[in-house]
């Protein structure tokens, strides 16, 4: 095993199960073999609050927190939570983002601006942005809470294990307590995948 | 949760520093347990509640969960107690004189610092009570070395005879990393031996034992020399060798596997000799310790040279490797390396806020009515929210249960300006049972002209909804006694006239009840009486949504708070005075919405109705 660290930052808001994949991704890693550690400050962000939750794994993890310019993986559950943490990434890393706008009372009571464009915002400082309707697909599919499993299936192609071993982990979570959704969190996962492919070959595209 | 308790030894897992604690105690054997809820630690006690042959309890408070434990330890079973950092100053006073009676039971304090304060009023650093207390602390960095260090202290303080302060961060609570568990170790009770020399704490009987616990320390700093838990990692760039413990130990090791790093995992009494065999090996010593300049004190104190710490290093937050790094590089006049790469966008802010329906939003759109009248005095918990938007309804909010107190120091201190202005007290009702039933004492004992709003929402809303003495549930579910609010304030004194017990759902009672009683002189009392929308006794009932026609854009119902309302188009209106009104239409997520209706009653137009139930698309 090589000495590098994986770090992926996943990141939305209180109640949209960033912690739930964050723990799937650790759990994926720590089967693999790999030292790991996950970390998120919880506290009053359930309150609908930003969150964030590190995960770092690799031949051994020694601080929990990934520094600002490392993060190889950028996991956005919300458009403008992708562009507040799209400075924790490496050059070349990649930020997947879920196109949903979640607004937050101060800016619909008028205080504050809720950004038109963050993923625009986002290409224009340099961040290649892997961008798409989580929402659209997990609803398409018959259930607004396989936006997590689409989520994790975008960034499959990404991670130094095979796309099958995440599926599995999250698969089995499923197999144990309700059977029923298996194979739903199968197309949901190959639904994400399909969906970062997509975007990742039109955008490259686009720019050649 | 369950996958640790039901793990066989020599599994591993991915542990948070909270579960694996919760483990090591586990193992240690230890049959007694209590805490009261508080961020970082609160998943300690709700872990070990799931494992078996072990009682554990929520205590009304951190006092109570110690003398708890203590009495478990004088009965020679292993006993823990756990809270976070704020918690042992309530529980100060058992703490610094069974210092002084030592242990039967081992008996171990597990305190969560909120380095960085992510839910906490204050940052402060609970290794001084090792030293204040002369007691040792033990700071693990990471899960496995919580879950080693937790089975550990029982033994360390059966073999000194003291209390053991775990001391724990919430990079060490909340960061889930892999532990490789063990065996449970067979729990004994040796039963309580009538001692009244030992355990009855006259001047004549604790100024006996003071000598031994003066003894024990010297003991434990050549304990502290010795010990595994403070090892030397050898670097070969000897410019810089760092002094550390916790978490920040992880940030050196990242930010510079070179170095020499004496790494503390008992960090009191602070290990001097061997930090002057490091010392001798270096050019400098760096101390990175996260908050106070602990350690960094007692080595200048010993006399030791070429110490440096918060010198270089800040007091408040974490010590992670981004701010690390370019200190030490100045430091040393190393060409600090870029950082990011990308620029920061900074979109908005996001802060926390009530849920949708939570019942404290209709106490704080009335208090917001009535601004300009009231002072309102605070409390800890999810109502300290109220602070914040739209309501801008609380004054003051200082520690647990000090609410009341407060009120009634404002009360007796009035200006010119201030005499006609009526002061409230705002409290939840698990605060209302931990600290908060003497401050009410306080204002009816002294004649305070205060009113006292007890958020009754059937949990310990903050810290994730536990059970406490007024929910009528114990720590694991059980049937326990309820407390009736009304007769508590009852008995404290308050006359039965003054004492209200209200919907907090029903804006125009709310309004009229606290007018009512600020209106009147002498202590009152309104108890609001709703569940927290998370809680297992909340029932929802239909959404609501606006009439498009119907909203004139007053934004009334955004006033009240609730974050499934929001505006989806704003637009300027002249007013016949010639200034421009802003108007607000609304719009209601009927997802989030429980039918709650506070808002239907803030509309003046009556456009907020139950909500269609949509015909399936096809």
């Amino acid at each position: 095993m090589s000495d590098v660290i994986t770090n992926i930052l996943v990141c939305g808001i209180g109640g949209q199960g960033v912690m739930t994949a964050a723990e799937i991704l650790a759990q994926t890693a720590i089967s693999k073999g790999f030292d790991c550690k996950k970390s998120e400050v919880a506290g009053m962000a359930q309150r609908g609050g930003v969150v964030t939750s590190h995960v770092r794994f690799g031949k051994r993890v020694w601080s929990p927190v990934i520094t600002p310019g490392t993060a190889d993986l950028l996991v956005a559950f919300e458009v403008a939570e992708g562009s507040r943490w799209a400075d924790m990434l490496r050059p070349g890393g990649v930020a997947m983002v879920n196109t949903i706008r979640l607004v937050p009372p101060v800016v619909s009571i008028g205080l504050f601006k809720y950004p038109d464009d963050p993923v625009a915002q986002m290409r224009a400082a340099g961040v290649t942005v892997y961008d798409f309707d989580a929402g659209a697909i997990a609803r398409d599919l018959g259930d607004l809470r396989l936006v997590n499993t689409v989520m994790l299936g975008a960034i499959a192609d990404y991670l130094p294990f095979p796309a099958s071993e995440l599926e599995e982990q999250i698969v089995g979570r499923f197999r144990e307590r309700k059977p029923a959704m298996v194979e739903v969190n199968q197309r949901a996962f190959e639904a994400g995948r399909a969906a970062a492919r997509a975007r990742a070959e039109g955008i490259k595209a686009a720019a050649s | 949760m369950s996958a640790a308790v039901q793990a066989k030894p020599q599994s591993r897992l991915l542990l948070s520093g909270n579960d694996a604690i919760a483990r090591g105690v586990w193992e240690a054997g230890t049959k007694v347990a209590a805490a009261y809820p508080g961020t970082p630690s609160t998943e300690i006690l709700e872990s070990l509640s799931l494992y078996p042959d072990l009682y554990a309890e929520w205590s009304v408070n951190e006092k109570v969960a110690l003398e708890v434990a203590i009495g478990g330890s004088m009965s020679g079973a292993r006993s823990f107690c756990a809270m976070k950092h704020v918690g042992l100053n309530v529980a100060s006073d058992a703490f610094m004189t069974v210092t002084v009676a030592g242990v039967v039971g081992g008996l171990v304090i597990a305190v969560a610092d909120d380095v960085g304060m992510s839910s906490s009023q204050n940052e402060q650093d609970s290794r001084f009570w090792g030293r204040f207390a002369h007691v040792p602390v033990l700071e693990p960095a990471d899960s496995q070395e919580a879950y080693e260090m937790a089975k550990y202290a029982f033994e360390l303080s059966e073999a000194y005879n003291t209390p053991v302060i775990l001391r724990l961060t919430t990079r060490v609570c909340h960061v889930k990393a892999v532990v490789e568990v063990g065996e449970r170790l067979p729990g004994v009770i040796s039963g309580f031996k009538s001692d009244a020399r030992r355990w009855v704490m006259t001047p004549a009987n604790a100024k006996g034992q003071i000598p031994a616990q003066i003894a024990r320390e010297a003991k434990l700093q050549a304990l502290g020399e010795a010990s595994p838990l403070n090892w030397l990692d050898a670097g070969s760039d000897r410019r810089v060798g760092f002094v550390t413990s916790g978490p920040a130990f992880m940030h050196v090791r990242e930010s510079f596997p070179d170095a020499p790093i004496l790494k503390l995992g008992l960090t009191y009494p602070v290990p001097v000799a061997l930090v002057e065999k490091l010392a001798a090996q270096v050019d400098h010593v760096v101390v990175v310790e996260e908050t106070e300049p602990l350690i960094e004190q007692e080595l200048k104190a010993a006399g030791l040279s070429k110490i440096h710490g918060k010198d270089l290093l800040p007091r408040l937050g974490e010590l992670t490797p981004n701010i690390l790094i370019p200190a030490i590089k100045t430091f040393l006049g190393d060409p600090i390396p870029p950082t990011t790469t990308y620029p920061k966008i900074d979109p908005f802010p996001r802060p926390p806020t009530m849920c949708a329906a939570c019942p404290h939003m209709g106490v704080y759109y009335s208090l917001a009515r009535m601004r300009k009248k009231v002072q309102i005095s605070g409390d800890i918990g999810c109502y300290t929210l109220g602070a914040g938007h739209p309501w801008n309804a609380l004054d003051s909010t200082i520690s647990m249960g000090a609410s009341m107190g407060i009120a009634l120091g404002m009360d007796k201190a009035r200006s010119e300006e201030t005499k006609d202005k009526a002061v409230v007290a705002v409290i939840g009702d698990s605060t209302f049972l931990h600290m908060g039933m003497q401050g009410m004492l306080d204002i009816v004992y002294n004649r305070g002209n205060v009113t006292t709003l007890i958020l009754d929402n059937r949990t310990t809303g903050m810290t994730g909804g536990q059970n406490h003495a007024g929910t009528g549930k114990g720590l694991k579910g059980d049937d326990t006694p309820r407390v009736d609010f009304v007769k508590l304030v009852e008995a404290l004194g308050v006359a039965p006239e003054r004492i209200r017990k209200i919907d907090p759902y029903q804006l125009p009672v709310v309004f009229k009840t606290i007018t009512e009683e600020i209106n009147t002189p002498g202590p009152s009392v309104i108890i609001t009486d709703r569940p927290c929308v998370l809680s297992e006794f909340y029932e929802k009932i239909k959404p609501y949504e606006v009439i498009d026609e119907d909203c004139t854009g007053c934004g009334n119902c955004i006033n009240v708070g609730c974050p499934a309302i929001t505006v989806k188009r704003s637009e300027d209106k002249l007013r016949p005075d010639g200034k421009v009104n802003e108007l607000k239409f609304t719009t209601i997520d009927t997802a989030m919405c429980t039918g709650c209706h506070m808002c239907v009653d803030s509309c003046g137009p009556k456009a907020i109705v139950f909500a269609k139930p949509r015909v399936a698309a096809e």
